[in-house]
């Protein structure tokens, strides 16, 4: 039996996605669990894995269509099995309804498709469109076919695909010298050894083009950067920020973290900010309506505490999520960040990985940062800017002293929460960031 | 070091350790009075008496049987079978009951027990005396699987075998008795369950063992007097299999063939194969390829017999396939 595979929700937010890449063609097989197709949302680029195994029979959308979610996008079955679910459009409908439509020449009706003679011997597989007459036919005429199977993928061996991903090796001008043509190892070796075939710019032909009239250059944002635009923009126009910054004496809580760090392997080393997310955390569970959104006329306070991140991926952000961060160990923290992190850099993240954040936080502290804000992530209520924690001259008892201060500003919508309110978490905060052993009772 | 046969070593094994271990006794056909079809135990019997050396009925169950039965009670039985291919008689004790009853008893039995067994063709000894199906029987969780290529592995493995508390089929094959090797003076053991890397070599990964090792060697002597250096890995055991040497040879040479004397399909080298696409896939640089004996009855013609066997030219060929 067919199954009809649809456009996947991957996060709670989302509403449409755009088809990439189909990975498996029109009568390749596929089993359970495969890549399908890859998918980009607002968010990540994702892997749309197969729910049946079989034959690819149909594809009901091209390659950079937009779909929505729940949308019908393929159709798996067995070999020569007749396809009986109509995609949502339900093309027979636009077929037989609409004739008056500017083209209506290139519709003939299923069952009268006239052999194509004439211009019929490119046509490679004429069983197909018989065999699935209810599918869009008039997409598959002559012309169409071409562009899925022009270029195949590059033949490389595994190790050469990898070493040239490693190095930003564009295999398509790479010469392949092993059998048939295949990309072997000393082939990538060989263009390595030669800048021109690298896609990346040599550190010496940088060097020379100073000197040269730079022209503009165009960049195409991609779909993150849109939807970073897009999300952003609707965020500081319809959320009235206000803005409330502390500084926190983290002299402590770096000792602690040498200290724990002492005990814990490189891979699993604490980061400052593993701590604030942790405090975090903790704090908002006294403040409830700072974890929370608004929806007309009602605040909705979250019943679980989860905390987003911030993490830089090639072109833009994203946040990642860390699940009832308040119930969890600062290690446990710790790696789940490292994880989602890491995916998200390698654009492999899972929806999961982003979706149902409460609250946000930003950490530039790496970038040695006095103090910055952030922008709201809705439909949350606040996001906290954290940055660098810095020794400087400090004034205690009289006296001045190098001590650890670390500033941090939260931003708040005021239609959820007022300055009183936010001043008060950033107090509270400072109870477990200047104690830190309060984290672990 | 002595260089000695591998019929000495594996008879200097034996007796080392029946002289050690009082438990230990060897049953099977022919292995007292005539001194073993292939000359491993001669002698055995007038120095250790019919006590120890059992010579039994031509009935493979009922010598895998009784092993069983001593080696839960106590015993360190060695079972010879003439040959591999009557192991077929004693299948369910073979497979079905020693891997298994330490396992369904709970813990309460153990069966030390090892069945030598003689395999491989070569002899003209005709399709249902020649086979090489080692494989089916490293498929069972349970029974440990041990094939050495060297007189030293022989003797080292043989001992552990014997000391070992699980039922180990430890394959020896027809053609390699009259082989020489260095042997450690003095007691030695090799542990079980250990590949090792036999010749060191940068271009190619050359997986084998047993006969395929004799092989291998060979046709890396030819290889590198081409300038091809390959690094050979020994199995010496097919279960537990170690990968370890094996995927580390891979990721330096990046490029493999598997050497077996059994069959191609469902074979060693069909496992080594998936097993280096699952754990080295991005050091994969060209397909791996099998080397193995042609899928028929192996036939008693000796030029259709070795027409059908791995050759050292047939290696030769696939390491040159593979560097394409």
């Amino acid at each position: 039996m067919a199954e009809t595979i649809n456009m996947p929700k991957l996060g709670f937010d989302m509403a449409e996605g755009t088809l990439v890449r189909w990975v498996k063609q029109v009568g390749e097989n596929i089993n359970k669990g495969d890549v399908l197709a890859e998918i980009e949302t607002d968010k990540a680029t994702v892997e749309v894995e197969s729910p049946a195994g079989g034959v690819v029979l149909q594809h009901m959308v091209e390659q950079g269509t937009v779909v929505p979610v729940n949308a019908p996008i393929a159709v798996v079955g067995q070999a020569g099995e007749k396809v009986d679910a109509a995609p949502a459009q339900a093309p027979a409908k636009v077929e037989t309804q609409k004739p008056a439509d500017e083209k209506p020449a290139p519709q003939p009706k299923p069952e009268e498709v006239p052999a194509p003679s004439g211009q019929a011997a490119p046509s490679p597989a004429p069983s197909q469109p018989a065999a699935t007459p209810s599918a869009p036919v008039a997409d598959t005429h002559q012309g169409t076919q071409a562009p899925a199977e022009a270029t195949g993928p590059i033949k490389a061996s595994p190790l050469a695909k990898k070493i040239a991903k490693d190095n930003q090796v564009d295999l398509s001008r790479v010469h392949g010298t092993g059998p048939g043509g295949r990309v072997v190892r000393k082939d990538v070796e060989a263009a390595l050894s030669q800048p021109s075939a690298v896609s990346r710019p040599s550190s010496s032909a940088a060097y020379a083009q100073v000197n040269v009239t730079q022209e503009d250059q165009v960049i195409q944002t991609t779909k993150l950067r849109q939807a970073i635009g897009r999300r952003l923009v609707e965020s500081k126009t319809t959320i009235p920020h206000f803005y409330v910054t502390h500084e926190y004496k983290m002299d402590v809580l770096m000792a602690m973290r040498k200290q724990a760090n002492e005990y814990l392997p490189d891979s699993e080393k604490l980061s400052v900010n593993d701590f604030i997310l942790k405090a975090v955390a903790l704090t908002l569970r006294q403040f409830p309506n700072l974890n929370a959104t608004i929806k007309g006329n009602e605040v909705i306070q979250f019943g679980h505490v989860n905390v987003g991140v911030a993490v830089t991926v090639p072109g833009g952000l994203m946040t990642v999520v860390v699940k009832d961060t308040d119930q969890k160990m600062l290690r446990q923290i710790s790696a789940e960040v490292k994880t989602m992190a890491g995916r998200a850099r390698e654009g492999k993240v899972k929806p999961d990985d982003v979706d149902g954040s409460t609250f946000s936080t930003s950490n530039l502290g790496m970038y040695d940062v006095e103090d910055f804000i952030a922008i709201i992530n809705p439909p949350e209520a606040a996001i906290l800017a954290i940055s660098s924690a810095r020794e400087v001259p400090v004034v205690e008892g009289g006296q001045v002293k190098p001590g650890w201060r670390m500033k941090a500003t939260i931003s708040v919508d005021h239609r959820v929460s007022d300055g009183a309110e936010a001043a008060q978490f950033m107090q509270k905060l400072a109870e477990f960031l200047e104690n830190p052993v309060r984290m672990l009772v | 070091m002595a260089k000695i046969t591998m019929r000495e070593a594996i008879s200097q094994a034996l007796m080392e350790e029946m002289d050690r271990d009082p438990a230990v006794f060897i049953m099977g056909e022919e292995v007292g009075v005539w001194g073993g079809t292939y000359a491993v135990t001669k002698g055995f019997y007038d120095k250790y008496g019919p006590d120890r050396i059992k010579d039994t009925p031509i009935a493979e169950n009922a010598i895998i049987g009784g092993a069983i039965g001593a080696a839960m009670v106590g015993q360190r039985p060695v079972a010879e079978l003439m040959t591999i291919n009557f192991a077929f008689s004693a299948m369910d004790y073979i497979v079905n009951q020693a891997p298994k009853l330490h396992y369904m008893f709970g813990g309460q039995f153990k069966v030390p027990m090892v069945i030598r067994a003689v395999g491989g063709g070569g002899r003209q000894l005709g399709a249902t005396h020649s086979q090489t199906p080692d494989a089916i029987f490293a498929h069972f969780p349970g029974l440990k699987v041990v094939s050495p290529g060297t007189p030293e592995d022989a003797k080292g493995l043989l001992k552990s075998a014997i000391r070992s508390d699980d039922p180990i089929l430890f394959i020896e094959h027809a053609t390699m008795y009259q082989v020489r090797g260095d042997v450690p003076d003095g007691e030695y053991l090799i542990p079980i369950g250990q590949s090792k890397v036999q010749r060191e070599g940068k271009d190619l990964t050359i997986v084998t063992y047993c006969k395929g090792l004799e092989l291998s060697m060979k046709a890396a002597e030819d290889l590198a007097k081409e300038g091809i250096e390959a690094e050979i890995v020994d199995l010496r055991t097919l279960r537990p299999l170690d990968m370890g040497p094996v995927l580390e040879s891979f990721k330096k040479t990046n490029r493999a063939i598997v050497v077996e004397e059994g069959w191609k399909s469902y074979g060693v080298g069909s496992e080594i194969v998936s097993r280096i696409y699952e754990e080295a896939f991005d050091y994969v640089d060209a397909p791996l390829i099998r080397v193995a004996q042609k899928e028929v009855p192996l036939p008693y013609n000796r030029t259709l017999e070795q027409a059908a066997l791995p050759q050292v030219s047939d290696i030769i060929a696939a390491a040159k396939e593979v560097l394409k």
